[in-house]
């Protein structure tokens, strides 16, 4: 190829940069764009109005909520709805955001790292019992969780762990999806031959595992974190009947406790929704690419 | 998978080993032992949470908690009396528990079909190359499963409060979400806007596992895109809608944070509207009869009743595919 050629061709491509449109063939006609962008639209509307409106309630005072428009800002009242939040809930809000926080990494982290050696176990090991263990996490994946927290509390009772951290933290960090996601992610991804290698090179199980395996997992490790976080944060029975102490609550259910038993500042109530999910909020985003690998692996294998 | 990858082969080669049988069957047990041991922790804990209350449900739902009656005001201690399968009896003689349970089945019927059928309905409006990036709607129909289910009832309870809400204005005179027969539509409200982008998103991922392919070649042989909607792409996440919907199913009989939210507002639900906020209640002493045997009683059977549901679900399905 000619110099001359090749700058035509780099010259072709700069005119005509691949576009994103799909082929004339596959596009769909105006009408039917048309309506689906009207649905696309409405269900946006429908999913983030609500957000939205928390938003402009917890900048508004009880009298404002109800006498001007609902969907735009009226006096601005931040700071008086806070520290309304901070007086009613005695000055525990952050402290609930923090038990929230500290329980969903505690049992994420637990839940993550036995999820993936069990996955691991599972996907990459031969033992007795092994057919069994599948389907006992499989049924386990279909159980009613809250159907088992009731027995749970009575199981906790008599083990004297009621009230405490763990009470949250052990029922949380057992996530059957976990093993699943781990298993199918170690059968993808974790080749045997680089196993078979390093065991002849004399690594011991542990130090292939630690080494080898967790940094090849190292995604799905994120997915299994992120599916344990939300669950242990949005958990609200378990701590519900688990957890009274004021300072062992999380977030969840110290607003309820207050909601339900004062009649407070509605206003403020929206703050305290708000910022209670605002560390949520931010995982889901920084990590949304790790759901979407996850639910795929949970769809296409499921 | 195989024991003899080329590797050991050729290192059992090597060694010339004097017994291979036993060589391989000391292998096979170090296998053994090291697999269950990666499972082990993981089933250390699935025993306590799993296997033990289901053990113990059944255990204490044939108990009650009666006072001893020798006390100084005939109350006397709590004592747990073995009564065989009187709490059973009871529960399932009580019509609250299945007024509750009518309440949780009607809601089923309604809010899933709907959930699903819009979950599908916008993953398919995504992947139809509509919109040339999707990302922007699909993180914005994802956002409020990000919102815990005890938080979103309380928004949505606001959002239906008539001096609060920005909306009721607009609506007909008269219109009262949390009245006795709209209160069911209202929470099947909440849960379908927390749960219908999760199910998108579960749908999506199903159908961007379709190689293009497919749906040009469709397209060559003439297929409008209604028609690779509905022949190709939605019989191609059956699978994927049997699960969302069974999953479904038994997350809705365990209903409990949308009406335990909206009775704090509307006392008239009682504690005992859906069989989860009677059980808990009963288990509280809220209601009666109460103590840990009866609601560990009606634990047991609402579990019977999911998974009744979810098998007929299962075998419905299988069947239409079978005759499809």
């Amino acid at each position: 190829m000619s110099a001359a050629t090749q700058i035509r061709a780099v010259k072709r491509l700069k005119s005509n940069p691949p576009s994103d449109a799909p082929p004339k063939a596959v596009a769909p006609p105006p009408l039917a764009r048309g309506l689906g962008i009207v649905a696309l639209v409405v269900a946006t509307l429908y999913f983030l109005v609500p957000v939205y409106w928390v938003f402009v309630a917890s900048t508004k005072n009880n009298r404002d909520l109800t006498s001007t428009f609902g969907f735009w800002f009226a006096e601005w009242n931040l700071a008086e709805n806070y520290d309304s939040l901070m007086a009613w809930t005695q000055g525990m809000f952050w402290q609930w955001v923090g038990n929230s926080i500290f329980y969903s990494v505690t049992a994420g982290v637990i839940g993550t790292l036995f999820a993936v050696m069990a996955g691991y176990a599972i996907a990459k090991f031969v033992f007795p019992g092994r057919r069994i263990a599948v389907g006992v996490i499989m049924a386990g994946l279909l159980m009613p969780v809250a159907l088992l927290t009731v027995p749970l509390y009575i199981e906790f009772h008599a083990l004297g762990l009621v009230d405490t951290a763990w009470a949250i933290i052990i029922p949380s960090a057992v996530s059957p999806f976990g093993v699943f996601l781990g298993m199918v992610y170690a059968q993808s991804s974790v080749p045997t031959e680089l196993l078979e290698a390093a065991r002849i090179d004399g690594a011991g199980e542990a130090r292939i595992f630690f080494t080898i395996v967790l940094r090849l997992l190292g995604p799905a490790m994120v997915t299994i974190f992120l599916f344990i976080f939300v669950a242990t944060w949005n958990n609200f029975l378990l701590p519900l009947l688990m957890v009274s102490s004021p300072d062992l609550k999380p977030v969840t259910l110290g607003l309820f406790g207050m909601v339900s038993y004062f009649a407070p500042n509605k206003g403020a109530v929206m703050l305290g929704a708000l910022l209670g999910v605002i560390p949520l909020i931010v995982l889901f985003f920084s990590l949304q690419r790790y759901w979407r690998s996850g639910l795929a692996a949970g769809a296409v294998k499921g | 998978m195989t024991l003899t990858t080329p590797a050991t082969a050729s290192a059992a080669v090597a060694v010339a080993a004097p017994g291979p049988t036993r060589r391989r069957r000391g292998r096979r047990r170090r296998e053994a032992v090291t697999g269950w041991l990666f499972m082990l922790p993981f089933a250390i804990l699935f025993v306590v949470v799993f296997l033990i209350p289901i053990l113990v449900s059944i255990q204490s739902s044939l108990f009650a908690q009666q006072s001893a009656g020798d006390g100084l005001y005939g109350g006397g201690e709590i004592v747990d009396t073995f009564v065989g399968f009187d709490n059973f009896a009871l529960a399932i003689g009580s019509q609250t528990f299945w007024a509750g349970m009518g309440r949780v089945v009607l809601y089923a019927a309604i809010q899933i079909p709907v959930m699903i059928i819009a979950a599908l309905f916008l993953a398919l409006l995504l992947d139809s190359l509509i919109v040339r990036r999707p990302g922007f709607f699909r993180l914005a129909f994802f956002l409020p499963f990000a919102i815990p289910g005890i938080i979103a009832a309380m928004i949505w309870l606001y959002l239906y409060t008539p001096e609060v809400s920005p909306f009721m204005q607009y609506l007909p005179e008269g219109t009262d979400l949390m009245a006795p027969g709209t209160i069911l539509f209202s929470m099947a409200n909440m849960t379908t806007w927390t749960y219908t982008g999760y199910n998108m998103l579960i749908f999506l991922a199903a159908l961007q596992a379709v190689p293009r392919e497919l749906y040009e070649a469709a397209r060559i042989d003439g297929a409008s895109g209604w028609q690779i909607a509905t022949r190709i792409k939605v019989p191609l996440v059956r699978g994927a809608a049997l699960l969302a919907v069974l999953l479904s199913i038994i997350g809705t009989i365990q209903l409990f944070n949308e009406p335990v939210i909206m009775e704090s507002a509307n006392p008239w639900m009682g504690k005992d509207y859906t069989p989860m906020m009677l059980t808990y209640n009963s288990l509280l002493g809220a209601v009666s009869p109460s103590g840990t045997g009866i609601a560990s009683a009606y634990s047991v059977l609402m579990a019977v009743i999911a998974g009744v549901l979810a098998i007929v679900y299962a075998l419905l399905q299988r069947r239409r595919g079978e005759a499809a």
